[in-house]
């Protein structure tokens, strides 16, 4: 069973549809990249996945958008459980504004997770990332002893989980405004990550990052994709390529084609892809 | 902006040198402390105690400051993040307006509405036994609350109209940060949004407070302007604005009567110097603290 399935999705800004009627599955354990021209509405479907399009003034969704069968736009649906579940990471970085450790403890602190719900958080996550050192014996050992040491601990695992952890481990009380803006997209990760969700939407995480912190995240997101489901905005046919698994092509609202992303970028059906891939239309 | 700074500064100089001169008078021939702390009032026995109006001054305020800064706040937080951007935009215009009326409609209005409405809560409230609320003494309204109230009500537009601006100024992306790890609203205003606005929301309650400080017409309308130290806040007081526009230019020929109010003139503008430098010093220590993280 795919984890989301959207059905007959619209989208319209007061009397401007941009999504129309748009029904596809995103597979799960797998890196769905969403591509197509700025405008034809990459952001908006990402953000109607977790209802964050709802922020916008005046927007009108019909449709569902099932995630584990369940429609996420159902009126008794519990739109904080499924934000948590469904994490999102924007375009531009925004670090919270407070230090990189209040960042990465916001989540737990606001869903109310303290004590042995965090060590028992943790030992789930290393389960997931066997290979990945996230928590040290040591530090582990500290969080026994420590006042609050398994805050500290939940915070320096997710910064080693979404390689930060090197860059900041002497200056966590620092305002989080004070990082690169690669840290701070990878600091944004962490953040998503703190509260345990299944899903995480991207939008063009990397537009505005240099090379190398780019190529950070797209490393990172190769790594978690065993164990979240990653949706990618991307805006570079190239990132698509190097590591997406499915892809999904937009134009002006409609979906245009789908399919494993070998096929859809490399060798796909439809002209538009075609002439889209071949940067004829952009 | 260096020559404006300047010159505002030195217009402060001129005005707190000016009111010092002219009160030398009576500074030279009663100490500083009798004319502080002294409750009487009697200038034709030539007795100058300010003590009931300035603490009269500073009761007003206070109880204006306690009634309008939490609702004020309240109000702008629910028009800035939780009302429709239509309500938003039908609303502020309004609260626009009710800042530019002028203070005597206010006090005009006050006295046909506040007034009463003490004097009739005053027995009832009076006979609950707390102690600033009188033991359930008779009260013409014309009081203390009255006077608060009144001017609460003048200082809520101007928290609420920067408040909301304050709020509409963090951008938009760290409520999506926030909500999309499943924080609720609430959780969004007030550990993420409110650390970017504390200093702005303090600023507002600073401004609104320097104008409850000095604001006269309506206070004097409805707070009876009896020179006592209250003792309740159903007893009448006798605020320093009050007490200098109610008398000066009138009885002048009483020696050393306008000496004693421009002291009281002087006394309100240190108070009101006071409090603003302290807010400005607060100010600098949550804007360090907010950036610090
Ligand atoms: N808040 C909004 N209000 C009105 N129109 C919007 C809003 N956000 C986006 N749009 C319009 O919707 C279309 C799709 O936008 P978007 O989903 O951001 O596209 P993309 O991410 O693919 O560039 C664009 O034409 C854009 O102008
Ligand atoms: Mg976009």
């Amino acid at each position: 069973m795919p984890h989301i399935s959207i059905r007959n999705l619209k989208v319209s800004y007061g009397a401007h549809n941009v999504l129309k009627d748009i029904t596809v599955d995103i597979p799960d354990g797998q890196i769905t990249a969403i591509i197509g021209p700025s405008g034809c509405g990459k952001t908006t479907l990402l953000k109607s996945l977790n209802r964050l399009i709802e922020l916008q003034e005046e927007v009108k969704v019909n449709g569902k958008v099932l995630i584990d069968g369940d429609n996420v736009y159902d009126p008794q649906a519990d739109i904080l459980s499924l934000r948590k579940k469904v994490g999102f990471l924007s375009q531009k970085p925004c670090p919270l504004p407070m230090s990189i450790y209040d960042n990465i403890a916001f989540g737990p602190r606001i869903h109310g997770v303290k004590g042995k719900q965090i060590l028992e958080q943790i030992e789930e996550l290393e389960k997931h990332c066997p290979n990945n050192e996230v928590c040290p014996a040591n530090t582990r050992n500290t969080a026994r002893t420590h006042k609050n040491g398994e805050m500290d601990l939940l915070v320096e695992c997710y910064l080693r989980l979404a390689g930060l952890w090197d860059e900041v481990k002497d200056r966590l009380r620092m305002p989080a405004s004070k990082l690169s803006v690669g840290q701070q997209q990878r600091l944004a990760l962490a953040r998503t990550l703190s509260v345990k969700p299944e899903v995480i939407l991207a939008d063009e995480p990397t537009s505005s990052l240099d090379p190398v912190s780019a190529r950070l995240i797209e490393e990172q997101f190769q790594m978690l994709k065993q164990n979240y489901t990653i949706v990618l905005v991307t805006h570079t046919l190239r990132q698509a390529r190097r590591i997406a698994d499915h892809a999904i092509f937009l134009y002006l609202g409609e979906m245009i084609e789908q399919g494993p992303a070998s096929k859809v970028l490399c060798a796909p059906c439809e002209a538009k892809t075609c002439a889209y891939i071949s940067g004829e239309i952009s | 902006m260096l020559v404006a700074a300047a010159f505002a500064g030195s217009l402060a100089f001129i005005v707190i040198l000016a009111l010092y001169l002219r009160s030398k008078p009576i500074l030279d021939t009663k100490p500083l402390s009798e004319l502080l702390l002294n409750s009487s009032w009697l200038p034709s026995q030539g007795s100058f105690g300010l003590y009931p109006a300035i603490l009269s001054t500073l009761y007003v305020t206070a109880i204006a400051m306690m009634i309008a800064v939490p609702l004020s706040i309240l109000s702008a937080i629910y028009l800035a993040e939780y009302a429709k951007e239509s309500l938003r935009r039908r609303v502020l215009p309004l609260v626009d307006l009710l800042a530019g009326i002028p203070p005597v409609v206010y006090g005009v209005w006050g006295v046909l509405t506040i007034v009463p409405f003490v004097a009739y809560i005053a027995p009832v409230v009076g006979s609950l036994g707390i102690p600033a609320a009188g033991a359930g003494r008779y009260s013409t309204g014309f009081s203390l609350l009255a006077g608060g109230i009144v001017l609460a009500i003048m200082v809520f537009p101007v928290i609420i109209s920067i408040t909301v601006q304050v709020f509409r100024s963090v951008p938009f992306e760290v409520r999506e940060a926030s909500l999309s790890m499943g924080a609720t609203q609430w959780q969004t205003v007030k550990h993420a949004l409110m650390r970017v606005a504390l200093p702005g929301i303090a600023a507002a309650v600073i401004l609104g407070f320097s104008r409850a400080l000095g604001e006269t017409m309506a206070v004097l309308m409805v707070v009876g302007n009896v020179f006592i130290v209250p003792s309740s806040v159903f007893d009448p007081a006798y605020p320093l604005p009050a007490l200098i526009a109610n008398n000066y230019g009138e009885m002048m020929s009483i020696p050393l009567y306008d000496s004693a109010l421009l002291l009281a003139a002087l006394i309100l503008l240190l108070i009101i110097l006071m409090f603003t430098l302290a807010a400005r010093l607060i100010l600098i220590r949550i804007e360090r603290r907010v950036t610090v993280g």
